[in-house]
């Protein structure tokens, strides 16, 4: 156990002690924080204010949204095909519509735009619509229980009872008037970008892994090394060590990204700005898998108009578990590919020979990303289903069906064979890797790792 | 006392035997040389030895016992393919390997600054190993082996890379290595330094020991009675004066003397060979022909080459 930690500390500090790695740290943050801080930047340089056009057939909503700052409501009375066709031509930013329901009360809405809406105007949207069906609901129970005295109910079960989720489908109008979903959702946003996350995380540093191996075969001081302790210790030892480089870096990016935003828009000029960016950070942190708090200090804020609504939209999502489910999937995803570059980074004897060996293991990284597009739209479909069950593909897909609410026993599930998965390429990678280190200047086949795995 | 031994070990690998039942024993404080061509199985030999792959069946004693993982802190081993990682300095490399074989973070700065100090190398500490000669490299890494005062060390090739000056700098510290009690496996295809250096073999080919024990022993039994003269030139051939029991082997001549090569008959001594020629010519010199190593090494493994295989 000592010698292992020995060898996760040289792998780890020699990385981090890299001038490559200072110089990613650095500029990872600042790459990060200028796509935050730019987009807002301009905003307010150019102070544009949109409109919303609203053709509510419940008439429920009339008048219930605020204009701001920047968005304006206007209120429409037409059926939607004749709205839909003025929409295009009048300068309206977007047309939200509210279907006529028959029975119940109207949870969803459509919000028809040409260009993607900012997530701020569909949260707003939400937020106000849910708010007012809360309020009907409510001015509902209480005249019932006017008339129906004889059963106490709690407040807490009243508001349980009355507490609803709107969703509101963004849909992009293209000029030629075709229609196509896009994903300005919070969730999917999320979920896209924690799944983008950890494939560019396995891919970093699993390769990192493979060029370790390679390294330590050319420089031929793995039998020295493997005279002092076991093949599997020294492929464990160099993965855990690089993984640590791997959340180490994250970390920092994390801290400094947000430090650094801080910082520049404290010197913006509108206070609002600075209330906006900061919270635009927490919902990319969160994203990320850390600042459990912020979720629930920004409660405090919900009843804010405008960037508030993010807020509410962040706690439609649930973030213990997406929190949870992402530091596993990272961890547990980055593990398995790992042993995986281990194990080719033992076969070969330079980087060019690894082509062949690299195929099997970045087509179902590749395809993962691939799907994404699809599983987003349809993330309780079979296809996400199954892609967000098979070890090698469900590390990224099942962190992007997380925000939209999966079933426990599904996750549970993905997580279980995840495991078995890690098992079950290390053991076969610590088999690979322990007879490959020790050949030099051989060609090695498919057939011949074949032949490895099966030696006593 | 044997200080380690090896009983018919056999290793399989798919297409060939490595080791067919190869069994040696090396006796306690002694150098021991592990002798063959190449691919004829020693490194396999080494490395099962070293618990870096498993032997199919036989069995491994060390210091009286069935050999166990622990006791790689007892071995040092110095591998034929020897490297260091080119980025990290000399001496953090070596903190770590002297740390991975078992030495506390204090023991291992205090014996590294003793053997830095020895080599007269301290100033190598924070450079990296990309900076160092080959040379430089190889020094610290016989350093690395020995610094955890192993009972049993094995090298692996250990002059290669090495000029004349530090290799007897380092045959040196391996004899005092053997001074100060530890035994030592030492495989290698230089004859000359198998003949300064050991005190036994055992010479492997074709994964089956075809010759072993002491150096002294080995050596009598392949002596062939033959014997060399140096005279004064000589009308005829040397053969013509010698009774036809006496066979040349070979005659030549050089600026100064004639040189001849004869193999007595059994039971004949220089003596015999002396007042055969002494009426004839001027005797300068005769000397027993004690066939070296090589001669051995080239005889014992041509031989075992041209019996038929009787592998399966």
């Amino acid at each position: 156990m000592k010698k292992i930690f020995l060898i996760i500390q040289r792998e780890y500090l020699t990385r981090v002690k890299k001038r490559s790695f200072i110089v990613m740290t650095i500029l990872g943050p600042l790459l990060m924080a200028a796509t935050i801080v730019v987009p807002i930047y301009l905003a307010t340089r150019t102070n544009e204010t949109k409109t919303v056009a609203v053709l509510d057939e419940t008439g429920i909503f009339y008048e219930k949204f605020k204009d701001s700052d920047n968005i304006r409501f206007h209120y429409l009375v037409s059926d939607i095909a004749t709205a839909k066709a003025n929409f295009s031509k009048s300068d309206d930013h977007a047309l939200l519509f509210i279907p006529k329901t028959e029975v119940t009360l109207p949870t969803n809405a459509i919000l028809y735009s040409e260009k993607s809406v900012n997530i701020n105007v569909t949260s707003y949207i939400k937020n106000v619509m849910s708010k007012q069906i809360e309020e009907l609901k409510l001015q509902a129970r209480l005249s019932e229980l006017q008339t129906d005295k004889k059963n106490p109910v709690s407040v807490d079960d009243i508001l349980r009872s009355i507490k609803t989720t709107v969703d509101i489908n963004t849909m992009k109008i293209g000029e030629d008037g075709k229609e196509s979903k896009s994903y300005t959702e919070i969730n999917m946003v999320l979920g896209m970008f924690s799944g983008i996350l950890i494939y560019f995380f396995i891919f970093m540093f699993g390769a990192q892994v493979m060029r370790g191996v390679i390294e330590e075969k050319t420089s031929r001081i793995v039998e020295v090394i493997i005279s002092s302790v076991k093949p599997f210790q020294l492929m464990m030892g160099k993965i855990i060590g690089v993984g640590l480089v791997g959340l180490t870096q994250f970390l920092l990016w994390v801290v400094l990204t947000f430090g650094i935003v801080t910082v520049v828009t404290s010197f913006m000029p509108s206070g609002s700005i600075r209330k906006s960016a900061t919270e635009q950070m927490m919902s990319q942190k969160q994203g990320m898998g850390s600042a459990v708090s912020q979720a629930a200090s920004s409660q405090d804020e919900k009843s804010d108009e405008g960037m508030g609504g993010v807020m509410e939209a962040l706690n439609s999502v649930n973030f213990p578990v997406m929190i949870g489910a992402f530091i596993f999937f990272f961890l547990v995803g980055y593990l398995l590919y790992a042993a995986l570059f281990a194990a080719i980074g033992g076969a070969v004897d330079s980087e060019a020979d690894t082509q062949q060996f690299m195929l099997p293991i970045t087509i179902p990284l590749i395809l993962s990303i691939v799907m994404a597009q699809y599983i987003i739209q349809d993330p309780d479909g079979p296809v996400a289903f199954w892609f967000s069950i098979f070890p090698l593909t469900s590390p990224v897909i099942m962190m992007i069906r997380i925000p939209f609410g999966v079933p426990y026993i599904q996750v549970i599930l993905s997580m279980v064979l995840l495991l078995l998965g890690f098992l079950g390429t290390t053991w076969l990678a610590g088999r690979i890797y322990r007879t490959g280190i020790l050949m030099y200047g051989k060609k090695v086949s498919y057939k011949e790792l074949w032949k490895w795995i099966r030696y006593k | 006392m044997d200080l380690f031994s090896a009983q018919a070990v056999s290793k399989q690998y798919a297409n060939h035997k490595a080791l067919d039942k190869v069994s040696i024993s090396v006796p306690d404080n002694h150098i021991f040389g592990l002798l063959g061509p190449n691919g004829a199985g020693k490194t396999t030999l080494i490395r099962i030895i070293n618990q870096i792959i498993a032997p199919d069946e036989g069995e491994l004693i060390f210091m009286g016992r069935k050999l166990q993982p622990n006791d790689i802190a007892f071995i040092g081993y110095l591998p034929e393919e020897r490297g260091l990682y080119k980025k990290m300095t000399v001496g953090e490399q070596a903190m770590y390997l002297a740390q991975l074989k078992g030495l506390s973070h204090h023991e291992a700065q205090k014996r590294l600054n003793y053997w830095f100090d020895k080599f007269e190398i301290k100033g190598w500490w924070n450079k990296k190993v990309e900076e160092l000669s080959k040379g430089m490299q190889q020094k610290v890494q016989f350093l690395v082996t020995i610094i955890h005062e192993p009972k049993l060390l094995i090298f692996d090739e250990p002059f290669s890379g090495f000029d004349p000056i530090n290799a007897s700098i380092m045959k040196d510290e391996i004899l005092a290595q053997k001074e100060k009690g530890a035994t030592i496996i030492f495989s290698t295809h230089n004859m000359s330094s198998v003949e300064e250096l050991c005190d036994d073999i055992a010479l492997i080919n074709r994964s089956k020991v075809v010759l072993s024990g002491a150096v002294r022993n080995i050596k009598k039994t392949f002596k062939t009675n033959t014997f060399g003269i140096s005279y004064n030139s000589y009308e005829g051939t040397l053969q013509s004066i010698l009774p036809a029991s006496f066979q040349v082997l070979s005659e030549n001549q050089d600026v100064d003397h004639r040189h001849a090569r004869v193999k007595l008959p059994d039971g004949a001594t220089p003596n015999d060979l002396i007042s055969a020629v002494l009426p004839f010519v001027t005797i300068y010199s005769v000397n027993e022909q004690i066939p070296s190593m090589n001669d051995i090494f080239i005889q014992a493994v041509t031989q075992q080459t041209s019996q038929p295989e009787t592998k399966d």
